[in-house]
């Protein structure tokens, strides 16, 4: 099954509200090893000017997590999971994720490319917050292995 | 928590952060709860093992948020001030049951801008780097 030359362009629609809970951030924070306070304590981040815990850099992929499904779940894409190997990964920031962040994420295909009898599918996140505004593009190259 | 560098202090090339990261199969638990990425070949050996791996490989996405950290802490503790991160996957992780595995970060500085400064990051387990065109855009002042 190969993958779908035409999904280049190919927008998804916008992921449910994600809800980011302080707890949530706390528990990403400790699972990367994070140690800043910013991260961790809510008077730290205001007193470091934002409203709650400040979400480490790649906390990102939670969110982003639901728009790939949507990809690699659409049958027309021609994706086979059990082919996928994670690339490379991008995050680029208008500002960071904070605990209280109503997020929604919107996937489109940036570019498919074939190299060496594999597929190079490169998914580009947008998540915005709950007033629309832009937060961070969470940008994936998914190399789909050929048929070996 | 010290406060942000100064631009004006930097130069291209020098080290500003270095950090060892132990990481164990309760590392690997402990991520894939709080990312939500339950894929069995960061957990089960058997699994692992019969889809042709080695055994059980830490999550790119965990070495990718840990190899960030030092860079973070040499901000002032300010992730805010992290403006772009990429990273490409080349080296698996094997994280060993008993021995775990250890992850090496040094960050240098590979670039000075208006905005700030570009943060190159090398990143290796057993002598090798795992992580390819690691770097951390950051906004200094």
């Amino acid at each position: 099954m190969p993958v779908n030359a035409e999904l280049a362009g190919r927008s998804y629609p916008a992921s449910p509200p994600y809800l980011v809970g302080r707890e949530k951030v706390r528990e990403f924070a400790r699972a990367v090893f994070a140690t800043s306070p910013l991260n961790l304590d809510p008077d730290a981040a205001r007193a470091a000017g934002y409203p709650d815990v400040v979400a480490p850099p790649t906390f990102a992929v939670v969110v982003q997590e639901h728009t790939l499904a949507q990809l690699l779940g659409d049958p027309d894409a021609g994706i086979d999971f059990a082919r996928v190997v994670h690339g490379d990964q991008r995050f680029t920031f208008t500002r960071p994720i904070v605990a209280g962040d109503e997020l929604t994420a919107t996937l489109t295909v940036a570019s498919v490319k074939s190299l060496g009898g594999h597929s190079m599918v490169t998914a580009e996140s947008a998540i915005v917050d709950a007033a629309g505004a832009h937060v961070v593009t969470a940008i994936s190259t998914l190399v789909v292995r050929g048929d070996e | 928590m010290s406060a942000a560098p100064q631009k004006s202090s930097l130069t291209v090339g020098e080290v500003i952060a270095e950090h060892d990261y132990h990481l164990t199969r309760d590392t690997l638990v402990r991520y894939a709860g709080a990312s939500g990425d339950f894929n069995p070949i960061h957990y089960r050996d058997d699994v692992a093992t019969s889809v042709g791996l080695e055994g059980v490989l830490a999550h790119g996405m965990l070495t990718m948020g840990l190899a960030v950290q030092p860079v973070v802490d040499w901000l002032g503790g300010d992730s805010g001030k992290v403006l772009d991160y990429q990273v490409r996957f080349t080296r698996p992780v094997l994280v060993d049951a008993d021995a775990g595995a250890d992850v090496h970060v040094v960050a240098k500085v590979g670039l000075l801008d208006d905005d700030g400064a570009r943060i190159d990051l090398t990143v290796s387990f057993n002598g090798e780097t795992v992580l390819g065109k690691a770097q951390v855009r950051v906004a200094l002042a």
